[in-house]
């Protein structure tokens, strides 16, 4: 995985790890890597690899099992609002990005069923 | 094992290579060492290492002071090769096993294999990317509480750099720390949690590189070129 190198590691490996989550790569209830895997996977710090995990809980998308591991939330809310997440941002991208070239609301609707329609 | 330098000084005749200089190491971290040629960086590890003698200041090892006893709980790597040449890996490891009470067998066995190296190799025969694997090799597979690599990365091939770094962070011990100098500053950046930045023989700078990139959206390349730009590296 390709990093930008200022801003946050955890953040990114985060991100990755839930846009796995969604794809299905990584599916609710699954065992994750030990954090030390886990920084050999990403390449990256072992304590950074821990705070992941720290992060993650506290985000509630993932909880600790005393000396079995870490696994990924089964509540489907998080799910839920993960996706929603995501393709807020998805659509929010489309909107300004359709916006900076000149269409307005009910050209951008037709022009995106228009697409549809092709695919 | 926490390593504190308290107001750590070396002088040679008139210069001062390593300026008064306080820093602690805790376990489980990993340092970056930084900075141009000639900032004190070999001679803040040959002190820690035991290697040379501080004119001033003292080094404490969880408290306690530098003594022929801790001196053993350090593992240090020069950057010049330091195997005989005739030797094979084998034979190197039979040293370090002779030499190092703490040196595991079974683990440099396990690292040779992962880096693709074999005991049956000549010291003289191996490229300059085998030798550092090598190095890394021998030196965590002392499982020693303070690991310092000096210039671990310098002049070798992207696949060996990439090997030695997985190797760090697989193997770098949970109690013990573990010091990286190096002017490959970019391949650091993910490897390392925090960075000690030196300049003519004092701490310039000394940040979290996590904290670095929260706060400052940095990383320790801009921070690098901040503080050293208009020097000669």
């Amino acid at each position: 995985m390709e990093f930008k190198s200022n801003t946050p590691i955890y953040l990114q490996v985060i991100e990755d790890i839930k846009s796995r989550i969604l794809s299905g790569e990584i599916k609710p209830g699954d065992k994750l890597p030990s954090s030390r895997e886990l920084a050999v996977q990403y390449d990256i710090n072992p304590n950074t690899a821990a705070r992941i995990y720290s992060e993650m809980e506290r985000m509630g998308l993932s909880y600790t099992k005393r000396g079995i591991g870490t696994f990924v939330a089964e509540t489907t809310d998080t799910l839920d609002s993960m996706k929603e997440e995501a393709l807020h941002k998805v659509l929010s991208e489309f909107f300004d990005a359709m916006k900076s070239m000149g269409y307005d609301e009910a050209s951008m609707v037709s022009e995106l069923k228009k697409f549809i329609s092709k695919k | 094992m926490k390593v504190q330098c308290n107001n750590l000084t070396k002088r040679y005749y008139t210069k001062t290579a390593v300026d008064h200089i306080n820093l602690t190491f805790e376990p489980g971290h990993i340092y970056a060492l930084l900075g141009p040629n000639g900032s004190g960086k070999s001679t803040l590890m040959k002190m820690i290492s035991g290697l040379t003698t501080q004119n001033d200041g003292e080094i404490l090892f969880d408290g306690e002071k530098q003594t022929w006893r801790n001196k053993g709980d350090v593992a240090y790597a020069p950057t010049e090769a330091f195997f005989f040449s005739y030797m094979t890996i084998k034979n190197v490891a039979e040293y370090y096993d002779d030499f190092f009470a703490d040196f595991d067998r079974t683990l440099f066995q396990k690292l040779l294999q992962e880096m693709d190296l074999r005991e049956e190799m000549k010291i003289k025969s191996l490229s300059s990317g085998m030798l550092a694997k090598m190095k890394i090799a021998v030196t965590l597979s002392r499982r020693a509480k303070m690991i310092l690599l000096d210039e671990p990365l310098n002049g070798i091939d992207l696949m060996s750099r990439d090997a030695i770094i997985k190797t760090i962070i697989g193997y770098a011990p949970e109690d013990g720390c573990v010091v990286i100098s190096s002017h490959m500053v970019e391949e650091l950046e993910k490897t390392v949690d925090y960075a000690i930045f030196m300049r003519e023989g004092s701490i310039a700078y000394e940040t979290d590189v996590e904290e670095l990139r929260e706060k400052e959206t940095k990383s320790i390349v801009d921070k690098y070129r901040e503080i050293y730009s208009g020097e000669v590296a």
